[in-house]
């Protein structure tokens, strides 16, 4: 069979000769390397306090955005919900009432979106399915709780906070 | 014995016991904090300043857990068994020779709970009782992982106590007596018994790897083959006891082969330390230096268990008797014809 990678190595079987038999003194080796990972910098990352550097394309905590006045781009139109996978997003649309325009861009408004982040897996077609660009995982990771039901984030955690407040 | 000399006795008697349960204690630390460095971590940092107030957390936890007697047990035996296994931990440091004399006004206060003149044949005799614990806890628990757990540390325990007892049979033939308090002060200054008995030495180590259970000799309690081997079934305190036997055996096996072979008390240039900074300061020295030695044991021992993986069983036998014991016969006749041609 043809070799599936170019890493090869040719594997001796030569009976083992008398310091190898000794053993002590593969010990003594043994010893020296873990010595030497003693001394050596740990790669620990101690979470809360410090955080590994994602990558451009690191997808997180869910934010809901909102256009340059600051108003809400989420129109509750239901596309993410019917493309997320996992069913992880319910919301309830509702019609702007007059006065609200400096809140919602448009006459529809999501009045509750909710977001399950056990369900969620984070793969990111909810960003690609929105045509009002209202959705990003553009968070950090989301953090741990203690009870399933606050895992269920709300309009209070998802939407950017405004602009000018 | 005069009334002072007795409430003098029963303070060493409780200082050491206390010292060798704080060093027990943390021996844990510090092995998950040597284990975490050795692996490139960083190991318990959260309680307390750099972790240290850890082993409190544990002991707590140790003892808020539930207690769980297995109904097909025999509760009393296993109630004996941790109990054995502590007890016997902990009554092994009663002959160690902690320290040269201490003069303070007339009083003369020996640094040792009891100078027997068979101290190491004490030791001994402790040691094989400490299997006893271990024997009758996996028993007990009438489970088979706990009975294969005690079956192989009473069979490893009888293996290596005969090369260890030969291992020193050579060193007696050079020291002549068995106490250990005679034993350390013939190693005065540098004449340390490891520079005419390393092959001893080296023997002896091993064994005290094997009766401790420690890595690579802890088939008694193999997480990976025996769930937890002879503590199984064990849970709350009974579990931390013999994980706190464990340790302070580890402390005692230390102390005694520092005391046989690696001069116990005793460090160079020490009658001219003496002479300068006075007996007392040169004793105290003594003993700081001699724990010093035991704590490098300990490191010595956590750094074994972090390199070398675990032996199979029958390489564990193989290694007992097909290798030690030769080599631990050859030595005692080698030592015996270099004694005698020197004495001639």
């Amino acid at each position: 069979m043809e070799p599936l990678s170019n890493k090869r190595k040719v594997v001796d079987n030569k009976p083992l000769n008398f310091w190898e038999r000794a053993y002590l003194p593969a010990i003594v080796h043994g010893l020296a390397i873990t010595m030497k990972h003693f001394f050596r910098k740990p790669v620990t990352i101690a979470y809360p306090e410090e955080k590994r550097e994602f990558s451009e394309n690191f997808r997180g905590m869910h934010s809901l955005k909102r256009d340059e006045n600051g108003k809400e781009r989420c129109t509750a139109c239901g596309l993410c919900a019917l493309s997320c996978p996992a069913e992880a997003i319910t919301m309830t649309a509702a019609e702007r009432q007059p006065g609200e325009e400096h809140l919602y861009r448009e006459e529809k408004y999501a009045a509750v979106y909710e977001i399950n982040m056990l369900r969620c897996i984070f793969c990111g077609l909810c960003e690609e399915a929105c045509p009002k660009e209202a959705i990003y995982l553009d968070g950090d990771i989301v953090p741990s709780d203690y009870l399933r039901k606050d895992f269920i984030y709300g309009k209070d955690k998802l939407v950017e906070s405004p602009l000018n407040p | 014995m005069e009334l002072a000399d007795i409430i003098v006795k029963f303070i060493l008697v409780v200082i050491i016991f206390a010292i060798s349960l704080v060093i027990a204690m943390y021996s844990t630390y510090a092995e998950r904090k040597i284990a975490a460095f050795f692996q490139d971590r960083i190991g318990p940092n959260r309680a307390g300043p750099w972790g240290l107030l850890q082993p409190l957390a544990d002991g707590g936890k140790m003892f808020l857990k539930e207690e769980i007697i297995p109904t097909n047990a025999s509760s009393f035996l296993f109630i004996v068994g941790p109990s054995l296994a502590i007890m016997t931990a902990c009554i092994g440091s009663a002959v160690i020779p902690w320290g040269q004399k201490l003069t303070i006004g007339s009083h003369v206060i020996d640094l040792q709970v009891a100078d027997i003149n068979v101290g190491i044949l004490y030791v001994f005799g402790v040691v094989s009782l400490g299997v006893y614990g271990v024997m009758i806890g996996g028993w007990a628990s009438n489970n088979k992982y706990s009975l294969l757990g005690a079956v192989r540390a009473a069979s490893q325990n009888i293996s290596y106590e005969i090369s260890m007892g030969l291992s020193i049979i050579a060193l007696l033939l050079i020291t002549g007596t068995l106490s250990l308090r005679q034993i350390a002060e013939q190693q005065h200054s540098w004449h340390w018994n490891v520079l005419s008995q390393p092959v001893g030495f080296i023997l002896f180590l091993i064994c005290a790897f094997a009766e401790t259970n420690r890595t690579p000799f802890d088939l008694p309690e193999c997480e990976t083959e025996l769930v937890g081997g002879y503590h199984t079934e064990y849970s709350s305190m009974k579990l931390g006891f013999y994980l706190f036997a464990e340790y302070i055996n580890m402390f005692i096996s230390s102390a005694v082969m520092v005391t046989l072979y690696w001069g116990a008390y005793n460090y160079p240039f020490m009658d001219w330390m003496a002479a300068h900074i006075g007996t007392n300061g040169a004793v105290i020295l003594g003993v700081v230096l001699m724990f010093a030695k035991i704590f490098l044991f300990i490191f010595f021992f956590m750094w074994v268990r972090w390199t070398i993986p675990r032996f199979r069983y029958d390489q564990l036998m193989d290694l007992g008797w097909k290798i030690l014991i030769p080599i631990a016969i050859a030595n005692i006749v080698v030592t015996g014809i270099v004694i005698t041609l020197i004495n001639r």
